[in-house]
């Protein structure tokens, strides 16, 4: 099976929103993009369209969540680090539990270029204090992560999404660690020459890798980081240790994503 | 609080707002004073659930600086209130201190959010409105604007759509002291008619002498009878002001936007305001 992770996303949304009530979501004329209008059609009251104005929504998720309320904000998410410095001081450096949603991330969004793409988001979001940056690589990983910020993330938090299908990764009956790194694809015998870290529908091509590899001898082990900060710092030590190269793919710039993170 | 007693109070404010920047050596003197009136009149007469020292209740009204700059007129208003010591205000801008050059939530949670960079807090204030009123709870919103401020695009989003959610219990304070800092606002960048515009975004507009105690009073009056009355829309009280209000060598100059008094400049200050008329 494959699934955009914001598809898997609205759907979770929509599951917790049951036993939440505190949940309310924003968003900026995209609804039908970011897949929040699952959310609205079931909870029209709780939902609030705030047209193409991404500063004032996200302002006004910052207020929302100083009344007790737990707001995601839904844009693509090009379009969220478009009105930074409202991120930066109304939610980061105000500390309002706001959960920012930005969907279509990187190239793997396909024809509509640059001005629709995230390239840049995971860098910004985590220059910023207090921010936790999150990443699933697929549709049940989605919901985990949702499951984590809805009940036990406090403060700001910036969910990745993808716009195009992603298959399905997550490893049966694999107890979801959050924060923590996780092994996607092990290497047999022994330790890796190569160990790789992926994040989001990279992983994917991190595991294709991976198997593509092998038959010319190389053991690549694939470790999957939905966290992108917290950066699980310790586990990557503990996972490169003797290795001969250690490399990162993600679908964002090179400057400041995983790889930065990695470095 | 009324008139005269709300006077003195205002008088205290403006003395403490000078010994503050006196002492910090920075500071913005001129958008603190225009707007002390105003917040006299708010926090000692119109604001509900903000008497409590030390305690923040969920049912209080709330108050967003967004002009964060102005923010030693709050943090005078809040030790008169009795949140923080008087002793405090001499930490001001200090490294540590809870009382920052600009409001910091993460330090001094009753500032309700924090700002600095103008034209983000009637979008916050917007939003706290909103889920107030979600809660069921009876709060009232008021956020304080500069007319330079207003200048910022986001203003306008928020303008746009308080009106949307029907935000009866919002009320945005807008100091019109004409002045920011490279120059008179009708020449930086010209906003009037400002009435006009924001009714057109559809608030109610209350436009008044933002010096004159008894109009400051009834325009608060005014706003939350209009809340009470359901009539659904947001208002704007357009406060006609003077920048470096009560201290006349600062009244209507630019140049007192952003610069300390020294300890002369303050001493004179503060012996103007303590034998100034009742209007300061
Ligand atoms: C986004 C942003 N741009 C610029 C500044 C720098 N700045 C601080 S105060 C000010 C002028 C504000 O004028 P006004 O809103 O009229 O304030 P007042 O005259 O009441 O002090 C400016 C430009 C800022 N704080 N934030």
């Amino acid at each position: 099976m494959a699934k955009a992770t914001r598809q898997a996303f609205a759907e979770s949304l929509v599951k917790l929103a049951g036993n939440h009530q505190e949940i309310v979501v924003l968003d900026a004329d995209l609804a039908k993009s970011t897949k929040t209008e699952l959310f609205a059609k079931k909870h029209p009251d709780r939902f609030f369209e705030m047209g193409i104005a991404e500063a004032n929504m996200i302002g006004t998720a910052a207020g929302l969540a100083l009344s007790g309320k737990l707001p995601f904000l839904c844009s693509f998410g090009c379009f969220l680090t478009g009105r930074y410095d409202t991120i930066r001081m109304s939610v980061a450096y105000s500390q309002a539990n706001v959960r920012l949603v930005g969907t279509h991330a990187g190239l793997g969004i396909g024809d509509d270029g640059h001005s629709q793409m995230g390239l840049e988001d995971i860098a910004l979001m985590r220059a910023l204090p207090t921010m936790g940056v999150f990443q699933p690589m697929d549709a049940r990983e989605t919901e985990l992560v949702m499951e984590y910020l809805v009940n036990d993330w406090k403060g700001p938090a910036y969910l990745r999404l993808t716009r195009q299908n992603v298959p399905d990764l997550y490893p049966e009956g694999r107890v979801f660690q959050p924060c923590k790194l996780m092994e996607i694809v092990k290497v047999d015998v022994g330790r890796p020459g190569v160990v790789c870290f992926a994040t989001g529908a990279a992983v994917a091509e991190a595991v294709a890798a991976a198997g593509a590899l092998l038959p010319s001898g190389i053991a690549m082990s694939v470790w999957n980081v939905h966290s992108l900060k917290p950066f699980d710092e310790e586990g990557m030590l503990a996972a490169i240790k003797g290795a001969r190269l250690v490399i990162s793919v993600e679908d964002h710039s090179v400057i400041g994503g995983l790889g930065s993170a990695v470095a | 609080m009324k008139t005269p007693e709300l006077l003195s109070v205002a008088k205290e404010l403006r003395v403490w707002i000078i010994e503050m920047l006196a002492e910090s050596r920075s500071g913005h003197p001129g958008g603190s004073l225009s707007s002390v009136d105003l917040l006299a009149a708010l926090w000692f007469s119109e604001m509900r659930g903000v008497d409590a020292p030390g305690g923040i209740k969920d049912d209080r009204d709330r108050f967003i600086i967004s002009k964060g700059h102005a923010v030693p007129a709050l943090y005078a208003v809040l030790a008169k209130k009795g949140f923080i010591a008087p002793e405090e205000l001499k930490t001001l801008r200090k490294t540590g201190s809870r009382l920052q050059g600009h409001p910091d939530r993460m330090r001094l949670p009753i500032v309700e959010t924090s700002t600095g960079s103008l034209g983000q807090g009637l979008s916050v204030a917007q939003g706290l409105a909103l889920g107030l009123r979600m809660e069921g709870k009876k709060s009232r919103v008021y956020c304080l604007l500069g007319d330079g401020e207003i200048q910022e695009g986001q203003v306008w989003e928020a303008a746009m759509s308080a009106p949307k959610f029907g935000l009866s219990n919002l009320c945005a304070i807008l100091d019109a002291n004409g002045a920011q800092i490279d120059g008179p606002v009708s020449q930086v960048m010209p906003l009037e008619p400002l009435a006009d515009k924001w009714r057109a975004f559809g608030w109610h507009v209350i436009e008044i002498d933002g010096h004159d105690m008894e109009k400051i009073l009834h325009a608060y009056k005014e706003a939350r009878e209009l809340g009470q009355s359901g009539a659904g829309r947001p208002v704007l009280i357009l406060a006609r002001t003077i920048k470096g209000r009560g201290v006349s060598f600062m009244e209507g100059k630019i140049e007192w936007h952003g610069v300390a008094p020294d300890g002369e400049q303050a001493k004179k200050a503060i012996a103007e305001i303590r034998g100034g008329g009742s209007n300061g």
